[in-house]
Order: structure tokens, then C-alpha cells, then sequence
């Protein structure tokens, strides 16, 4: 590893931190527009570079200003970060490049810049989160990343977006000071806050009850982070009212940053270190996402809301991840953290289509959707495509995910059939739900004043690589199947 | 007295759950973000507390013959970049708030919820 390559886990948080400083001062809004996506795109080559450094060898650590590890801030880049990079710039590059005509249309010109800058913020935090190997900077990234969420979601038209937000901000801020809390009492009994040190030192603790109260303070604070059912309240209505475009980008990644926190932790720390724990987290989990998949995929049955309808699936697909982690099997974790790469391939390229529907449409609802299908055959193909991904069609990257889960299940003997029964019936309802909206579009009756509103070519693009990559990851699952076998080793080498 | 032996942790008990209530029962915006900033200060001072040590002064060098005892800086440190944290959300808070005023002409979420049902 040699020059520039020892960097990039910092350059992957600072490119677009510093970036997002300058975006403000370009006026004329397509430069801020083109600079932010070029920036973007630089952080999605970094992921990629990251990505095949870490499959070539080993995990990549960086010292802070070369402060070694347990007295400075470590970055510390492995498979399952290297994954969730790769989710967070490639979900807002392509979002980016197609996002311009929703923008305009979604955002006042003189505001533009500062819906930009607060973009690239959400990449640094977010990105942040994912390289830190400091407990207390992954709660800086959180909040910068959160806030920077905030303002994004805000940003939309629809003045319902504001108490959603609102909503969103308090029980995020609830949450990450929840997570402070925790970080706080594991200080106190191992004074570090480097996540690998602690692991080390916990074991010498001998009052174990603060370290409980901590890893319960951090499991519920990330629980709500990362909208784990029934702590998922924000989550549809700041989805809905968000610009489409902002919706595309965090329905992909925002939430699935945190449950990477969470596994990280977990796992890291508290699993080999507190008595009992294993246990605890596979049968306090486990209820919830079984919970979280049957009633997320329920409510998405009977929503009329298209936006809604999908974030209310988000809720299921976080159960699923969930559901993967808590088996505590290498095949359930690499079936879960394979989940969050494949469910943002297609919650993404949803999210996307429906921007692009909204271009024409007075609203997204199933009575204003009818002969959407006719008026954006090309949009539609595709919002198809990733449907059946979302539903986990056989040579669609969802179903790859799903027959890893189903496969992890089986190992558990007959109480594992329960769990394929779930994930079969969740299956069946995303067929419901999905074939709803293909009715609606395909037949519903097109209003009379339709308007003849052209995709930018641009759009239909992004939405279509978006599509194909669930294709292309359904085929030759090799490259995510791969870097989660091994975050799902690491994670499991650090458990007793 | 045993029962209040740490008695900085009580206070940072209660006022963290003071705040809390304040966030889950009010139904004035305002007053939520008064909680919110509540149930973070607590935390600040559950900070603060642990890095104390009796008779402790600033860790600042001193010579062989000093024998002073320190307390940690570290988490008065990390408290500092809370603190930034907290005060932003606040603001951000707030202004939400402000828009939210402009947009309903309301800042009571029961009638802000009646206006969006309508």
C-alpha cells in the first residue's frame, strides 16, 4: 500500500466535508448541482478503491495526525464497513446524477446550494460513522449526519414534512444522547474509547452491572436510530414528505448505518464480555424483527400512500437484517448484512421511480397513479425490475438475500420452519403490495388533464442502472456475498 | 448518608428523566426542546462527574516536586463537542419550530395533527 491509498479512509470522510463548505459559494445552482454529484462520485471511487483493498488483504487502519491507536482516533475500514461505504456513495451518486429535475421542481432556486451542502454532509457523517473505530466520534459522524438529515427532509415543498422532521429530530436526538449515555458508563468502568481497546479491558471489569446498563442504553439508542419495530414511529412519515430524491438516498442507507453501529458493538464489545449477553440479544431481537417483517409488510398491504406504502416496507426489510444478526450464525449474519446491500439496491431504485413519477403526477397515491404505466413505460419497466427484487424473485439480488436468510433459518432444525414460514408470508404480502401499485399504474383510470411530462434522460438512466444492478447482484452475487462472509466472520471471531 | 452516597448520579437521574417527561408529555414544541436540552444536559453532567477526582486541580505540568492530583480532562473534552452538538440540534430544532408556525400558526402538536387530518 503505497502514496495516497494509506489515505483514503480519512479522504473518504474528509472529501466531502470540505466539499460541502464550498458547494455554498456556487451560485448559479447547476455548478452546485454538478459539483456536489462530482464530489459524490469521487467518494464512490474511494468506497471502490477502499473495497478492493480490504478483499485484497487485510482491514485498513489509519491513525489520526499518527497519534497511535488507544490515545488518538482510529479509522478502521474492514469488510462490513467497506459494504455499507459502498451503499452510502453509490445510493447518493446515483440519487445525484438523476436527481436534478426533481430538485428544481421540489426546491426553491435561491435554496438549492444549501439543500447541496447539507447533502454532502449526509455523505461525510454517514460515511464517518462507518470508518470510525471511536466510540464517541461515531457519535459526532451520528449527529452530523443526523442534522444534516434533518435539514435535507425538511427541505420538500410539503409543509407536513416539518412536524415529521420534527418528530425525527427529537427521537433521533433521544437516541444518539441514549448512545452517549452507554458510551459514558463503559468510559467510566474501562477509561477508552477506542471500540477495540475496550473489548480488551471490559473483560477486566469487575462490576459488570454499569457495562449492562450501558449496553442497554446503546442497544435501544440505535434501536431508534436505525427505526428497529416498534421504534420506527419517525420513519414513514419523514420518508413520505422528504424531497423524492432525498427519500431515494436515505431510504438506502441512513437507517442501515446505524445497525451497523449496532452489530458493531455488539459484537466488538459487549457479546464475549457480559454474561448471558449472546442470549440476550438473539431473544430480545429476534421477537422484534419478527414483529417488525409481519407488521411493517401488513400495514404496507392496506397503505394508499405509494411513499409510505415503501417506507412502511423499510420497516419489514430492517427486520429482516435484524432477524439475520440475531440467529448468531455465520449464515444468518452474512444472510442479514448481505440484506442491507441488496434491500438498497431496491428500496433505492424504488424510491427513485417514484420520483420520476412524481414528476407528472399531482401526488403519489394510488387514485392519481392510474396510466402512469402508459405515459413512462421506461420508468415504469424498471420500477417493476426492483419490485420483484423487493419481493425476492428468483435472479433478483433479493432473493439472494432471502435464500441465504431462509437457508440460516433451516439450520436451527423444526423451530427454524417458523421463521421460513415468516419470511415466506412477508414475502407474499411485499407480492401484494407491490402488485397493487403495478395494478394501480397499469389500469387505474388516468386522470383526463395528464400531463405529457418527459423523464430527463438522465433520470431514467440512474433508475435503470439502479435496476439492472438488482439483476446483476442476483446473478453473480459474488462481490457482497463475499465481503459479508467475512464482516459476518469478524463479527463472530469476537464472540466466546 | 449511604442512600445519596454518589449523590451526583441521583441528580443526573432525575434530571435526565425530568427532561424526558417534558419530551414525551408536552404537547407545546417549545416545551418538548426544553426537555430535549434538559435530558442532554444531564448527560453533560454525568460526564462532568466522572471525571472529577477529590481534590483534583487542572492537569497542567508541573515540576518533580509538585505531588498535585489531576482529575481527567478527557471528558470535559469530549462534553465540550457534545455541547456543540446539543446547542446545534437545538437551533435546528428551533427553527423547525419556526417554520412550523409559519406554515400551521400553531405550535401545539395536538392541533397541528387535527390540521393535517383535515
Amino acid at each position: 500500500m503505497t502514496g495516497l491509498d494509506q489515505h483514503l479512509p480519512a479522504l473518504q470522510v474528509a472529501v466531502p466535508m470540505v466539499a460541502s463548505a464550498f458547494v455554498v459559494l456556487l451560485n448559479p445552482k447547476g455548478l452546485a448541482w454538478a459539483a456536489t454529484t462530482a464530489v459524490s462520485a469521487m467518494s464512490f471511487a474511494i468506497a471502490i478503491q477502499l473495497t478492493m483493498l480490504v478483499t485484497a488483504g487485510t482491514p485498513l487502519t489509519y491513525a489520526m495526525g499518527s497519534w497511535p491507536a488507544p490515545f488518538g482516533i482510529a479509522l478502521e475500514v474492514d469488510s462490513l464497513s467497506a459494504l455499507l461505504l459502498l451503499v452510502i456513495t453509490g445510493a447518493s451518486t446515483i440519487a445525484l446524477i438523476g436527481a436534478r429535475a426533481s430538485i428544481d421542481a421540489q426546491i426553491a432556486a435561491d435554496r438549492q446550494i444549501y439543500f447541496y451542502s447539507a447533502w454532502l454532509l449526509a455523505v461525510a457523517g454517514l460515511a464517518g460513522i462507518v470508518v470510525s473505530a471511536d466510540a464517541f466520534n461515531i457519535f459526532v459522524f451520528m449527529e452530523i449526519s443526523s442534522l444534516a438529515s434533518y435539514v435535507l427532509i425538511a427541505g420538500g415543498p410539503d409543509r407536513r414534512a416539518l412536524p415529521a422532521v420534527f418528530k425525527y429530530l427529537i427521537m433521533g436526538t433521544i437516541g444518539a444522547t441514549f448512545y452517549l449515555i452507554g458510551v459514558g458508563l463503559i468510559y467510566m468502568m474501562t477509561g477508552t474509547l477506542n471500540l477495540a481497546d475496550m473489548e480488551l479491558r471490559i473483560a477486566g471489569v469487575s462490576d459488570q452491572r454499569p457495562i449492562l446498563a450501558a449496553a442497554g442504553f446503546i442497544t435501544v439508542g440505535l434501536a431508534l436510530k436505525a427505526a428497529v419495530f416498534p421504534l420506527h414511529i419517525w420513519l414513514p412519515n419523514a420518508y413520505t414528505y422528504a424531497p423524492h430524491m432525498v427519500t431515494a438516498f436515505l431510504a438506502a442507507c441512513a437507517t442501515k448505518v446505524s445497525l451497523y453501529v449496532l452489530l458493531r458493538f455488539d459484537f466488538f464489545v459487549f457479546q464475549q464480555n457480559l454474561d448471558g449477553h449472546t442470549f440476550q440479544f438473539a431473544a430480545y431481537l429476534m421477537p422484534l424483527a419478527i414483529l417488525g417483517i409481519l407488521v411493517g409488510s401488513a400495514v404496507a398491504m392496506f397503505e394508499g400512500n405509494l411513499k409510505r406504502l415503501l417506507a412502511f416496507s423499510s420497516v419489514a426489510q430492517i427486520g429482516y437484517i435484524m432477524l439475520g444478526a440475531s440467529l448468531l450464525s455465520a449464515a444468518g449474519l452474512t444472510a442479514g448484512i448481505v440484506h442491507i446491500f441488496n434491500h438498497a439496491l431496491a428500496k433505492g431504485a424504488l424510491f427513485l421511480a417514484l420520483g420520476a413519477f412524481a414528476l407528472a403526477c399531482t401526488s403519489l397515491r394510488f387514485e392519481t397513479i392510474g396510466g402512469i404505466a402508459r405515459a413512462m413505460p421506461w420508468t415504469f419497466g424498471a420500477f417493476v425490475l426492483a419490485g420483484l427484487s423487493l419481493i425476492g424473485v428468483p435472479g433478483t439480488a433479493g432473493f439472494i438475500s432471502k435464500w441465504h436468510l431462509i437457508g440460516a433459518a433451516m439450520e436451527l432444525g423444526p423451530p427454524g420452519l417458523a421463521l421460513v414460514a415468516v419470511i415466506l408470508i412477508s414475502s407474499l404480502m411485499a407480492v401484494v403490495y407491490i402488485w397493487r401499485i403495478v395494478e394501480a399504474a397499469c389500469f387505474g383510470a388516468a386522470p383526463a388533464d395528464f400531463p405529457d411530462v418527459r423523464v430527463p434522460p438522465l433520470l431514467v438512466t440512474m433508475i435503470w442502472v439502479a435496476a439492472i444492478t438488482n439483476i446483476v447482484f442476483g446473478l453473480v452475487p459474488d462481490l457482497p456475498l463475499e465481503l459479508s462472509r467475512d464482516a459476518a466472520a469478524s463479527l463472530l471471531g469476537h464472540v466466546k | 448518608m449511604e442512600f445519596l452516597g454518589l449523590y451526583h448520579y441521583w441528580v443526573f437521574a432525575v434530571l435526565l428523566m425530568i427532561g424526558f417527561y417534558a419530551v414525551v408529555a408536552k404537547l407545546n414544541l417549545i416545551k418538548k426542546l426544553i426537555g430535549l436540552s434538559l435530558f442532554q444536559a444531564a448527560v453533560f453532567l454525568l460526564y462532568i462527574t466522572m471525571g472529577k477526582v477529590d481534590g483534583g486541580t487542572a492537569p497542567i505540568f508541573q515540576t518533580a516536586s509538585q505531588t498535585n492530583v489531576f482529575s481527567n480532562p478527557l471528558p470535559q473534552v469530549l462534553i465540550l463537542t457534545a455541547i456543540v452538538v446539543g446547542i446545534s440540534t437545538l437551533a435546528l430544532g428551533l427553527g423547525i419550530v419556526v417554520r412550523i408556525k409559519e406554515e400551521y400558526d400553531t405550535i401545539e402538536e395536538h392541533e397541528i395533527q387535527e390540521i393535517d387530518r383535515r
